[in-house]
């Protein structure tokens, strides 16, 4: 059985007036069918980018993307638009954070996912409707008959998460990529959404790959979380290996200056200092040398290795045997 | 450290609000200057006190009012009905005209970029309030400088910047610079930090605090990070569909919560550990629109306790000795009987 | 006690405040954006080409643009001491082309200018009071609106009579509901945006606002827009004239011109065409340059 998703050295560089931003500086990575793997990271460490390159989604003109990219066993950088297009929601679909951006305003969300339907399958418009009317149901909008009918804007924000869902999955896709598709929800709408794509993916044997910057909505969905900065994944591992003992610096520093028992009441947040790379401009070495506690002079000459912890359990970072202070993070319960 | 500018004294809440409410009419679907059909009950009955020196939190999700009260507060929306009493005295009278009260209230929203005029510079977008106020425009720019150096931002990089050169935290700092311009005695701030990265969002809260207890300022903290609010509020407030349904100090709410909304909204924070999941997902449906709010109280509708007494009596807001406050007829002494014990059980 | 107020006890120093170093301000980024544009920049040398002839005119223009000639009619282009040919009334044709662009400028740029201090005094006081002002204001822009702008220009210069005063109220007339139509709903954008509502947090005037934070910010895309109706202010212009309803001859203008020029179309085509070649050729060159202008300022930074 082979890898749904294969990233070897993946390198994606944007062209910007007068500079090059080296969004992804090679990443690897490898998703296997049925599984979920969290990106997470801040703004400008290359999740959203390294998600969207899967698809080919940057424009041609000012997008470099080199490196190894296979999806379902094909490779998708030297596919032609034609194969493109025919990947892009048979084979791979995707949510993003806002729906409102990605549906149709003009149309009914019904139309929509009709219209996707019978774009990749030749079937008539009344069996397209009848499928839409139980994707409906499968991602549990109620009165799903009456929602067919509806504009996105009619819809709440949790109903129109849930349509983009079964528009994505209208074409039974084998994979699903996730642009922080719960970042503006409310929390208990988010819950709810999470477990909805665990409860999909599990019926439909689908390989998720779920962007996102919160490390509680990684934990719900990840069987593998992996951590970005500056472009370079820095630390994947399974989650709850990744979450109880993070050996990377960066890791680490996230996981603290986050909560769950790790702010205390009146005293001040741990924090990093500095301030992300600039992606135009990177260092020679690894690119968190300037703000990790643990840097020595090599740090800032030398690109890190991936040290292979353990099995699936991956670090790049020359000192990662040295760090023997672990801080075991304890998972809180709610 | 005591404020010149204390009136009340210390046992004085810095503000309280009385009997909030703020609706928004929906045209009727007839002729022009028909009479509205409905309305977005926005905030519909509001009472908290904002104590002196303290944080207060403010938690609810969309739909709630919370961003509606604020806004009431900081006066850029007028209230239909209800006062602000402000260190005792009432906001838009003779003894505290609003101007008076502009220079002792200040908020920093949410949106960091739009919050700053695209063209002016930092400096001046800072020195505007005080030379409002009548401050001499050098002295404005010199107390801008001033602020800035204390947010964390060298005035002499930062000073003649524009809005679009700085990154999304140094904005936001440089909006708090730009709310204590006036030094003001309590701070609104209106998620403020949500839309930071978090590890920007560690060291703005951290600055926050730093600011707080410089400056002896009290905080309204209004956000939909219940971790965030827990370690920054002293006392909570939640709020469901314009109202208050519950109050109290920071544990009191987060390790025991009594409204039903309360302990489901704390349910749904995501488990951090993959081993330990939640397996389901303590409200169903959206948060609703308050256009139509249910009958009696208005969680009744999704409430995991609901007797059918709720449907037909609003409940009415309580505080204990203890200052734990709740609007919930589990708790009221003619209606608690009618729940049954098994409802219960507290979550640790 | 508030170190805050412990500042604003501080005595004022002797010495100037060190003037730290500004960034380039909004107006320079836009310069320095539109003189990358190529067509932008044809543009405006073609724009201060045809200014300068026009106001030097009476010093550069090779003949006397009113010396008639009865011998020397609807000469074709290139006739020794008629570089561009002559009129129907045998006058020199380049010289009252470069006579005459004073005219059709002016025609084209007054209006527009006054129409942009009205329209975007009534457009921002619209916006940013809102509410029934707004609506009433705003209504009464409407009823003017309706009516297309030729025909509103001719009506009000039949109305008015001819001559070039009542020719610049028509159009100026003309363009006050465009051009508040477009001050409005800029300023209700910018009334919304949040630093407004800071400043009213402030506790600043209306006024004090509006000057200082909604102006800079609506009358840039305001004046954008009105530039692109210059062009269409001249061919106006040139419209009513040829109609008889704006400059009487013989003072050189190039609508008149062109009206004058009519019959000779079968005899001097290329003379004929003349004045609506120049016409065209600063209409143009005024869309490029305001579309120039519209996109350095789009840019978001």
């Amino acid at each position: 059985m082979h890898d749904m998703i294969t990233l070897r050295d993946l390198q994606v560089q944007f062209f910007a007036p007068k500079k090059l931003i080296r969004a992804v500086n090679g990443v690897n990575l490898a998703v296997a069918q049925g599984e979920v793997v969290a990106l997470i990271g801040e703004s400008g460490s290359g999740k959203s980018v390294t998600l969207r390159s899967i698809m080919r989604l940057h424009s041609e003109r000012s997008t470099r993307i080199s490196g190894g990219l296979d999806v379902d066993g094909k490779d998708v950088l030297k596919m032609s638009q034609r194969e493109l297009a025919a990947l892009r929601g048979d084979t791979v679909a995707m949510i993003f954070q806002e729906p409102l951006l990605a549906l149709d305003p003009v149309y009914t969300v019904g139309a929509q996912i009709v219209e996707a339907i019978r774009r990749h399958k030749k079937v008539s418009k009344a069996e397209a409707h009848k499928q839409a009317l139980s994707l409906f149901e499968k991602v549990r909008i109620p009165s799903p008959e009456r929602r067919l009918d509806a504009y996105p804007h009619e819809m709440s924000g949790g109903m129109r998460q849930r349509a983009m869902i079964a528009l994505a999955l209208s074409c039974s896709p084998k994979v699903l990529l996730a642009d922080e598709p719960t970042t503006a929800l409310d929390a208990t709408v988010q819950i709810q959404i999470l477990l909805l794509l665990r409860d999909l993916q599990k019926e439909l044997g689908l390989s998720i790959v779920f962007v996102t910057h919160d490390i509680g909505a990684a934990a719900e969905v990840a069987d593998r979380i992996a951590v970005m900065y500056a472009g370079k994944i820095i630390e994947q591992g399974p989650a709850a290996e990744l979450l109880t003992r993070p050996r990377h610096p960066y890791t680490l520093s996230l996981l603290k200056s986050r909560s769950h028992g790790a702010m205390q009441k009146g005293q001040r947040l741990e924090t990093i200092g500095g301030a992300p790379p600039d992606l135009s401009n990177l260092p020679a070495g690894c690119a968190f040398a300037e703000r990790c506690k643990y840097a020595v002079a090599e740090c800032s000459s030398v690109q890190p290795r991936d040290e292979v912890l353990s099995p699936g359990h991956v670090v790049s970072c020359l000192r990662v045997h040295q760090i023997v202070q672990v801080n075991e993070v304890t998972a809180a319960t709610n | 450290m005591t404020d010149q500018r204390d009136i009340g004294g210390p046992r004085q809440p810095l503000l309280q609000v009385r009997d909030l409410l703020k609706h928004f009419p929906l045209k009727g679907k007839g002729l022009p200057f028909a009479s509205p059909r409905s309305a977005v009950r926005a905030v519909d009955g509001v009472n908290f006190d904002i104590l002196k020196g303290e944080t207060l939190g403010v938690v609810g999700e969309s739909g709630c009012g919370k961003s509606t009260t604020a806004r009431v507060l900081m006066q850029l929306i007028n209230q239909d009905s209800g006062e602000l009493v402000f260190d005792g005295e009432t906001v838009g009278s003779r003894a505290l005209p609003l101007r008076q009260f502009r220079r002792q209230t200040q908020m920093v929203f949410q949106d960091s970029y739009s919050s700053l005029n695209p063209r002016m510079t930092i400096e001046d977008s800072i020195a505007f309030a005080p030379t409002v106020h009548g401050l001499p425009s050098r002295e404005a720019i010199t107390r801008a400088r001033d602020l800035l150096a204390r947010v964390g931002l060298q005035p002499e990089r930062f000073a003649g910047r524009y809005p679009h050169e700085l990154s999304g935290g140094q904005r936001q700092r440089v909006n708090i610079a730009r709310a204590l311009a006036l030094a003001p005695r309590l701070v609104i701030l209106d998620e403020a930090v949500s839309a930071l990265d978090k590890s920007v969002e560690a060291q703005v809260l951290n600055l926050l605090l730093d600011l707080k207890q410089e400056f002896g300022l009290t905080y309204l903290f209004i956000s939909h990070d219940l971790n965030v609010v827990r370690f920054i509020s002293d006392r909570v407030l939640v709020m469901y569909l314009g109202q208050v349904v519950e109050i109290g100090s920071s544990d009191q709410v987060f390790d025991q919560p009594r409204h039903p909304y309360t302990r489901a909204l704390l349910k749904s924070m995501p488990s951090m550990d993959p081993l330990q999941r939640t397996m389901e997902a303590p409200l169903a449906g959206d948060p609703p629109n308050p256009i139509n709010p249910p009958s009696g109280c208005r969680f009744h509708t999704r409430c995991a306790y609901v007797q059918p007494v709720c449907s037909q009596r609003a409940p009415v807001f309580a505080t204990d000795d203890s200052g734990h406050g709740v609007a919930c007829l589990r708790y009221e002494a003619d209606t608690a009987s009618l729940f049954s014990t098994a409802g219960e059980v507290s979550h640790a | 006690m508030s170190t805050l107020q412990a500042t604003a006890a501080t005595p004022v120093s002797a010495l100037p405040l060190p003037a730290f170093k500004r960034s380039r301000g909004h107006w320079a980024n836009v310069a320095a954006r539109i003189v990358r544009n190529p067509l932008a920049m044809i543009a405006a040398v073609i724009l201060l080409t045809l200014i300068g002839i026009a106001v030097f005119a009476p010093w550069i223009m090779p003949a006397d643009p009113f010396a008639t000639s009865m011998f020397t009619r609807l000469k074709p282009i290139g006739t020794p001491d008629h570089l561009f040919g002559t009129d129907e009334l045998g006058r020199d044709l380049l010289s009252r082309l470069m006579l005459g662009g004073r005219l059709s400028l002016f025609m084209g740029i007054t209006p527009v200018l006054t129409a942009f201090v009205i329209g975007s005094g009534i457009g921002i006081l619209a916006g940013y009071a809102g509410g029934f002002t707004n609506t009433a204001i705003m209504r009464t822009i409407d009823v003017l609106y309706a009516f297309p702008s030729v025909l509103l220009a001719i009506a009000l210069s039949g109305a008015l009579g001819a001559g070039i005063v009542n020719a610049l109220t028509s159009l100026t007339i003309v363009f006050i509901p465009q051009i508040a139509r477009i001050a409005e709903s800029v300023t209700t954008q910018v009334r919304r945006s949040d630093y407004v509502d800071a400043a009213r947090a402030s506790g600043a005037s209306a006024f004090t606002i509006v000057r200082a934070h909604v102006l800079g910010n609506v009358l840039g895309p305001i004046f954008v827009y009105s530039t692109s109706l210059i062009s269409v202010s001249m061919i106006l212009a040139s419209g009513l004239s040829f109609l008889g309803l704006g400059v009487k001859p013989p003072e050189p203008e190039w609508g008149l011109m062109l009206n004058t020029l009519r019959t000779a179309i079968y005899t001097q085509p290329w003379v004929a065409a003349l004045p609506g070649a120049f016409i065209f050729i600063t209409s143009i060159s005024f869309n490029m340059l305001s579309d120039g202008l519209r996109s350095a300022m789009e840019v978001k930074q």
